[in-house]
């Protein structure tokens, strides 16, 4: 059987690849998808940790996460197209109207 | 047939009573949804902004009947009390008065949609189930109906560049923040095998705090502190508010900030010893710190005002550093004061802003409010009550709540960050008063149309006015609500101590 410990290092090295692709891509499309990559690592703690206790619960609250990442995604997607029709350029260096 | 064992599962009646007001304002938000395709484009808005006025008033009745009825809901993943009731009553109020100070607003940006008081609805239920959750994943849930509400707020003004951006930035780095938040919590389930606070609180006292509840509670405070934009996690705040509609600007920091400190006061007080939780003491002196030099040598007022949030943001949370578990309910009573009196006086410092902003947002800078004194009184006047307000003047309920949130400091012997706190408080009167000086004592330097004052703006401006000024003459009914319900929010083990309510409400008796 596979330890825990496996599962919950994985899962931190997605999350922590979510962070990097977070901070150093510059496409909006592309960060966004590092989010999803992080909520995803979160699953994937909750299952192994479900598994940990017994607790069937872990595993429902998988089904919650994805349910509002999916909510987070139609309502990130349409402001990426509003921003798009705006301004027709999706990377984030540009997106510097608002500044001191 | 219905095993007993779901039978417990599937609610009782009674606990529908529990999440009414969440249960109204949703009603009331698709309501607006329905009826949007149906009205006329032009007449049929100020209906729709009339539903949801009412809405909120019947979320305000929902909540009454609710705070009858105290207890726990739905497989204790929801808690009544007067802890919840009381931010319940805040969050709604400031939805309230955001829709009666929209309604001008929107017909002066020919902003036409409906759709914005069914978010502001929906946003306030998320709101609502922040204050009454015991649960983590539903917290995570109620964060996020409240947080992608006000993603779509903050875009409202759809054609303007400044408006997108803000909304994408609100977006993305709000997303990022509660994937840190959600991590947090499943640390917590983790270490504990549990997510119910009452439960974790329990687990921790009989078998010790592992490494795991830190790394997780620390991960949920970035969450939540880049709700409450509390510093270092504040760098979104100025951008989002500069762009986003004022009014919305007027929601967003009061309404979410609210919810966001009353689970971080559930956390914070439940969870996890104060005593160790020493980024709460270094995020609250450095919000103060940045906020208020930030503020300093900004020009446009709603940047400024922005500023000023991060700032207040910290001393809301020097009331969560309390070490010593007799001064928690003090530190409690004066955040729950504080966030009251904040959100008074900022829906209101807004609604002003907004009302004069104008088509566009054009009027939003320091220059424009030159001669505004001699121009338009009464509008002077009222921002200069709730400008007062922010710097902690006497007669304003920002005076009590400073005093409160400072004195319960100094009580459980936080004196280095009430020194930081009051040498910020004088800091922070420069900016304050640099609007008033620009109002009345200087030369207007280019014509500024000020438009009549609405009635809907007039009505929000008067409560907020009303407010501020109740809650700096007599606090007293307030604060005494406030420790009262301050009890439910302490762990069991520290509930019971004989020690809890302090000396607080003498002070104020001591007034004249």
């Amino acid at each position: 059987m596979v330890p825990l410990s496996y599962y919950l290092v994985l899962s931190a090295i997605l999350f922590a690849c979510g962070v990097t692709g977070f901070l150093i891509k510059r496409n909006v499309i592309t960060i966004f998808m590092s989010i999803e990559l992080m909520l995803n690592g979160v699953n994937l703690s909750f299952v192994a940790f479900a598994a940990k206790w017994h607790a069937l619960s872990g595993q429902v609250f998988v089904f919650f996460v994805m349910v509002v990442a999916a909510a987070e995604a139609a309502v990130g997607l349409a402001i990426i197209i509003a921003i798009y029709r705006a301004r027709e350029t999706l990377n984030v260096d540009q997106m510097n109207l608002l500044k001191l | 047939m219905i095993t007993p064992l779901v039978a417990q599962v599937i609610p009782q009646a009674g606990e529908y009573v529990r999440i009414l007001p969440e249960l109204v304002l949703s009603l009331f938000g698709i309501l607006i949804m329905l009826l949007d395709p149906l009205m006329d484009e032009q007449r049929g808005q100020k209906t729709l902004g009339l539903i949801g006025f009412i809405g909120t008033l019947a979320g305000l009745l929902a909540t009454w009947y609710m705070s009858q009825s105290p207890g726990l809901a739905f497989s204790n993943s929801i808690q009544i009390d007067g802890f919840s009731a009381f931010f319940h009553v805040l969050v709604i109020a400031i939805a309230a008065l955001v829709i009666l100070s929209s309604y001008e607003y929107l017909a002066v940006q020919h902003i036409r949609a409906g759709e914005y008081y069914a978010l502001i609805l929906f946003g306030t239920v998320g709101m609502g189930l922040m204050s009454s959750a015991v649960e983590l994943v539903l917290i995570f849930i109620a964060l996020e109906i409240s947080s992608i509400s006000t993603y779509i707020l903050a875009g409202f003004r759809r054609y303007q560049a400044a408006s997108t951006e803000s909304s994408l930035k609100y977006f993305l780095l709000g997303s990022f923040a509660t994937a840190f938040f959600l991590y947090g919590v499943a640390m917590m389930f983790g270490a504990t095998g549990s997510t119910n606070i009452d439960k974790i609180s329990r687990y921790l006292q009989s078998n010790g705090v592992p490494l795991l509840v830190y790394i997780g509670t620390a991960l949920m405070f970035v969450g939540l502190g880049f709700k409450l934009a509390a510093a270092p996690l504040h760098v979104w705040t100025p951008d989002v508010y500069e762009g986003a509609p004022a009014p919305v600007v007027g929601f967003m920091s009061t309404a979410p900030k609210a919810a966001a400190f009353a689970v971080l006061l559930r956390i914070v007080f439940a969870i996890n010893e104060p005593a160790h939780f020493w980024p709460v003491w270094v995020a609250a002196a450095l919000s103060m710190t940045i906020g208020n030099l930030g503020a300093l040598v900004q020009t446009n007022v709603k940047r400024l005002l922005a500023y000023s949030s991060i700032a207040h943001a910290g001393y809301l949370l020097v009331a969560f550093a309390m070490t010593t578990p007799e001064n928690w309910p003090n530190g409690i009573a004066a955040a729950m004061f504080y966030a009251a009196a904040y959100a008074a006086m900022n829906v209101g410092a807004f609604a002003v802003v907004g009302h004069f902003a104008n088509a566009g947002e054009q009027y939003v800078t320091l220059e424009d409010y030159e001669g505004l004194g001699r121009s338009s009184p009464l509008l002077a006047a009222v921002l200069t009550i709730f400008l007062l307000s922010l710097i902690g003047i006497p007669i304003t309920g920002g005076f009590f709540a400073k005093f409160y949130v400072f004195s319960a400091a100094l009580r459980a012997n936080l004196i280095w960050l009430t020194l930081i706190g009051v040498v910020n408080s004088a800091i922070g009167a420069y900016y304050y008063l640099r609007i008033i000086v620009v109002m009345y004592m200087r030369e207007p330097r280019k014509q500024v149309p000020v438009s009549r004052v609405s009635f809907g703006v007039g009505t929000a401006l008067a409560v907020c006015t009303f407010a501020t000024i109740y809650l700096g003459i007599f606090p007293n009914r307030v604060l005494h609500y406030a420790q009262q319900s301050a009890q439910n929010v302490m762990p069991v083990h520290v509930a019971g101590s004989p020690t809890s309510t302090a000396e607080i409400p003498a002070i104020p008796r001591s007034r004249p």
